[in-house]
C-alpha cells in the first residue's frame, strides 16, 4: 500500500486538484516545479539554515517522566511548542515563503484558525520583506486575541471572514477568493495539508522535518528509532503529517490521529471528520468532508480554534479509511483538562489543539513498555484566555 | 439538437442570465425563468447554491445562502423544474459547484437534467481534465454540454484543448476575479477579448463576470457571441424584487 501521493495528486481515492480554472495557472506552476525547487541544493541549504537558526531546530524530543509514570508507559514529547513563534506551522511558512521567492511571487496571502499558521505566515514575511494578508474568521479573531496582535506587530494585514461559520472554513474561502482576483504577483501559503494537490504533499515535505528528527533522537535516546506509537492531533493535517511522513510505510509503527469531538461526536457540535465525514470536495480536494446529504458543507464546532474543519487533509482520508491510522476523537472537556494536567505534571502549557492529543491517555491503555511520541505542535499563550476562563482561574 | 447549439446558430448576440434558484422567495425559480424569456433573454443559468461558493463574489455568495436558508436542495430544484418544457423554449444550463452533484451521483445528476430537460452544465470547480477522463462520457450519453469557463490567464495551449473538448460554448471571464467584482472594461480586457477573438476557436464564446449593463453587454458583444450577466440581475433582484425583470432586460438591450 503507499501511502504517499501518486503521479496524478491522489492519495488512494483522494485528493487531486478540484479547482476553478481561474487557479489553474498558479497550481498548475507549482506542481511543475515544487519538487524540483524543493531538490535544488540551494533551496535545501536555505531551509535547513533557516530552520536551524531562525526557528531553532532540532525540536527537543522529551522523555516526559511524570506523565508516563501516571499512565504507566513511555510518552516522549516532540517539542514542536518550543519553535519560533511556538508551533510546528513554521516548519511550512519557512518552505513555502521561499517556494514563493523562486517563483517571483511578491504578496503572500494566508488562512488562520488558530492564529498560529497567521503569525507563522507573517513572520516569514517580516522575514523575506514581502507583503502579507491573512484571512481569519470572526469568531477566531475573538477567541484567539492575542496572534491577531502578533500578525498586526509583525506587519501583516489580519482581513475578517464574514461569512459561513466565521471560523477556519471561511477564512479558507476567502484566501482562495483573493488569490482567484490576484493571480499573477500572489502566493498562497496554506496552513495544513489540504487544498488541491501539490498542497497537500507540498506541506507534507516541508513538515516531514520532524520524523526526521524523531528517528535520530529516539534512536540516540532508546536505541531504537521506532517508536510503538506516534499520536497528533488534526485539524487539516499538517502536524500529523510531519510526525508520521518518515514512518508511514513502517507498519510496526502505529499512527494514532486525534480529532476534535467538540461537545460529543453525536451532539451536532464537532469536528470529527473522519467519524461524520463522507467522501466529498473541499477547498480543491477530495477528502473526507462533513456535509449535509444534499453536499452543502456543514459548519463544524471545536472549542480549538486550529482543529474547527469540516474536512482533513487527503492524506489522512485515506490513511483512515485504509485503516493505517487509528482515529480517536476527543470533547472539549477532555482536552482542556488533559491540557491542565500537562501544566501540572509537566511545567509545559500545551496550545489547545495539542491537549486533545495528550487527552488520549484517558482513553486508550498502553503497555508499559510502549514508547508513545505524542507531537507537542504548539505552545498555550495564545489560548490563555480559554485556559482562564474554562477553568475559572 | 441541443438548444444550445441551435440558440448560437441564430444571427445575434445572445443575453444570457443567471440567477441563483430559490432567491429571494424559495418558489420564484419557474416564474423567474418565464419572465425572462418573455422579456428576450436567450438562455438561463440556473444557479444551483452551494454553502461554499470559492468563485463568486459578495452577492452571488448571499444570494445562495438565503437560498440555502429557504431550503432550496437539489431534489427541490428538480421538482420545481420538471414540468418547465411545457412553457419555456429558450436554452437552460444549471451552474452549480461539483459537491452537490457527486453526492447526488453524476450520472443521476446528468439523468435527471435530461429528462426535465436541461440542455447543460457549467461547474467551475470540475477541471477539464477531470471532466475528460471521469466524466464526459457520462454527460455526452445523456446530451448534456458542458461549459468551461477560460482566463486572461489561460494559456493559447490550454485554450486549445479547452476548445477541442468543448462543444456548445466557451465561458470567457472577463478578468481575473470572482464574480461581479468588475465595474467595467479597460484596456487589458479589451486586449484579451481581441486576442480570444483572433484564435478562431471552434467554439463561439460568451464572456462573463462584469457585465452589468448595456455599455458593457454592447463592449463585451462586440468581440464575443454573447454575454452573461450574473451579480448584477442578482443585486437587482434583491433591491427591486422579482416583479420588475422586464425593467432589467429592457436597459440591457435597449
Ligand atoms: C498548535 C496547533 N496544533 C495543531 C493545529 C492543527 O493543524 P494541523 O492539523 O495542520 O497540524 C494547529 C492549527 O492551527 C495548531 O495551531
Amino acid at each position: 500500500m503507499n501511502y504517499n501521493v501518486n503521479e496524478k495528486g491522489y492519495y488512494g481515492e483522494f485528493g487531486g486538484a478540484f479547482i476553478p480554472e481561474m487557479l489553474y495557472p498558479n497550481v498548475e506552476e507549482l506542481r511543475q516545479k515544487y519538487l524540483k525547487v524543493m531538490a535544488e541544493p540551494e533551496f535545501q541549504k536555505e531551509f535547513n539554515q533557516l530552520l536551524k537558526d531562525y526557528v531553532g531546530r532540532p525540536s527537543p524530543l522529551y522523555f516526559a517522566k511524570r506523565l508516563s509514570e501516571k499512565y504507566n508507559t513511555k510518552i516522549y514529547l516532540k517539542r514542536e511548542d518550543l519553535n519560533h513563534t511556538g508551533a510546528h506551522k513554521i516548519n511550512n511558512t519557512i518552505g513555502q515563503i521561499l517556494m514563493a521567492k523562486r517563483l517571483g511571487k511578491t504578496r503572500i496571502i494566508a488562512e488562520t484558525g488558530a492564529g498560529q499558521h497567521g503569525v507563522a505566515t507573517a513572520t516569514v514575511c517580516a522575514l523575506m520583506g514581502m507583503e502579507c494578508i491573512v484571512y481569519m474568521g470572526e469568531i477566531d479573531i475573538a477567541r484567539q486575541a492575542p496572534n491577531v496582535a502578533r500578525m498586526k506587530m509583525l506587519g501583516a494585514k489580519v482581513v475578517p471572514a464574514l461569512s459561513g461559520s466565521r471560523t477556519l472554513k471561511d477564512a479558507t474561502n476567502e484566501a482562495i477568493r483573493d488569490w482567484i482576483n490576484n493571480p499573477v504577483n500572489t502566493h498562497y501559503i496554506i496552513g495544513s495539508a489540504i487544498g488541491p494537490h501539490p498542497y497537500p504533499d507540498m506541506v507534507t515535505r516541508f513538515q516531514a522535518v520532524v520524523s526526521d528528527e524523531i528517528k535520530w533522537q529516539l534512536k540516540e535516546q532508546t536505541g531504537n528509532e521506532n517508536p510503538d506509537y506516534l499520536v497528533a492531533c488534526i485539524g487539516g493535517g499538517s502536524n500529523a503529517a510531519g510526525t508520521y511522513y518518515h514512518y508511514l510505510h513502517n507498519p510496526d509503527v502505529k499512527l494514532i490521529a486525534v480529532e476534535a469531538a467538540g461537545l460529543g461526536v453525536d451532539s451536532g457540535e464537532s469536528a470529527a471528520t473522519s467519524v461524520l465525514g463522507k467522501e466529498g470536495i473541499i477547498h480543491g480536494c477530495k477528502t473526507l468532508l462533513m456535509q449535509t446529504k444534499d453536499g452543502q458543507i456543514t459548519e463544524p464546532y471545536s472549542i480549538s480554534a486550529g482543529l474547527d474543519y469540516p474536512g482533513v487533509g487527503p492524506m489522512h482520508a485515506h490513511l483512515a479509511k485504509t485503516g493505517r491510522a487509528e482515529f480517536m476523537a476527543i470533547t472539549d472537556d477532555d482536552a482542556m483538562n488533559a491540557g491542565l494536567e500537562l501544566c501540572k505534571l509537566e511545567g509545559i502549557i500545551p496550545a489547545i489543539e495539542t491537549s486533545h492529543a495528550l487527552a488520549i491517555f484517558e482513553q486508550k491503555t498502553f503497555k508499559p513498555d510502549d514508547v508513545v511520541v505524542v507531537s507537542l505542535s504548539g505552545r498555550g499563550d495564545k489560548d490563555l484566555q480559554n485556559y482562564i476562563e474554562y477553568f475559572k482561574i | 439538437m441541443n438548444r444550445i447549439k441551435a440558440k448560437l446558430k441564430e444571427d445575434k448576440k445572445l443575453l444570457s442570465i443567471y440567477f441563483t434558484a430559490g432567491y429571494p422567495n424559495i418558489n420564484d425559480t419557474v416564474s423567474i425563468i418565464k419572465d425572462l424569456e418573455k422579456n428576450g433573454v436567450d438562455m438561463i443559468e440556473i444557479g444551483l447554491p452551494f454553502s461554499d461558493p470559492l468563485a463568486d463574489g459578495p452577492t452571488i455568495q448571499d444570494s445562495s445562502t438565503q437560498a440555502l436558508k429557504n431550503g432550496m436542495t437539489t431534489e427541490v430544484l428538480f421538482n420545481q423544474l420538471k414540468d418547465i418544457r411545457k412553457t419555456v423554449d429558450i436554452p437552460l444550463i444549471i451552474m452549480g459547484y461539483f459537491n452537490p452533484m457527486f453526492q447526488y451521483g453524476v450520472e443521476a445528476f446528468c439523468k435527471t437534467c435530461k429528462e426535465i430537460g436541461i440542455d447543460g452544465l457549467i461547474i467551475p470547480d470540475l477541471p477539464v481534465d477531470v471532466y475528460h477522463e471521469e466524466y464526459q462520457a457520462i454527460f455526452e450519453k445523456f446530451g448534456l454540454i458542458n461549459v468551461f469557463l477560460i482566463t486572461p490567464q489561460t494559456s493559447d495551449e490550454r485554450i486549445r484543448f479547452i476548445d477541442s473538448i468543448s462543444n456548445g460554448f466557451i465561458y470567457m471571464v472577463s478578468s481575473a476575479s470572482t464574480t461581479g467584482a468588475q465595474s467595467g472594461f479597460g484596456d487589458e480586457q479589451t486586449a484579451y477579448f481581441e486576442r480570444i477573438a483572433k484564435m478562431n476557436l471552434k467554439n463561439p464564446q460568451i464572456i462573463g463576470f462584469g457585465i452589468s449593463n448595456n455599455d458593457t453587454f454592447t463592449q463585451a458583444t462586440k468581440y464575443a457571441k454573447g454575454a452573461i450577466i450574473g451579480s448584477a440581475f442578482v443585486k437587482h433582484v434583491t433591491n427591486e424584487g422579482i416583479t420588475s425583470i422586464s425593467k432589467f432586460v429592457k436597459n440591457i438591450l435597449k
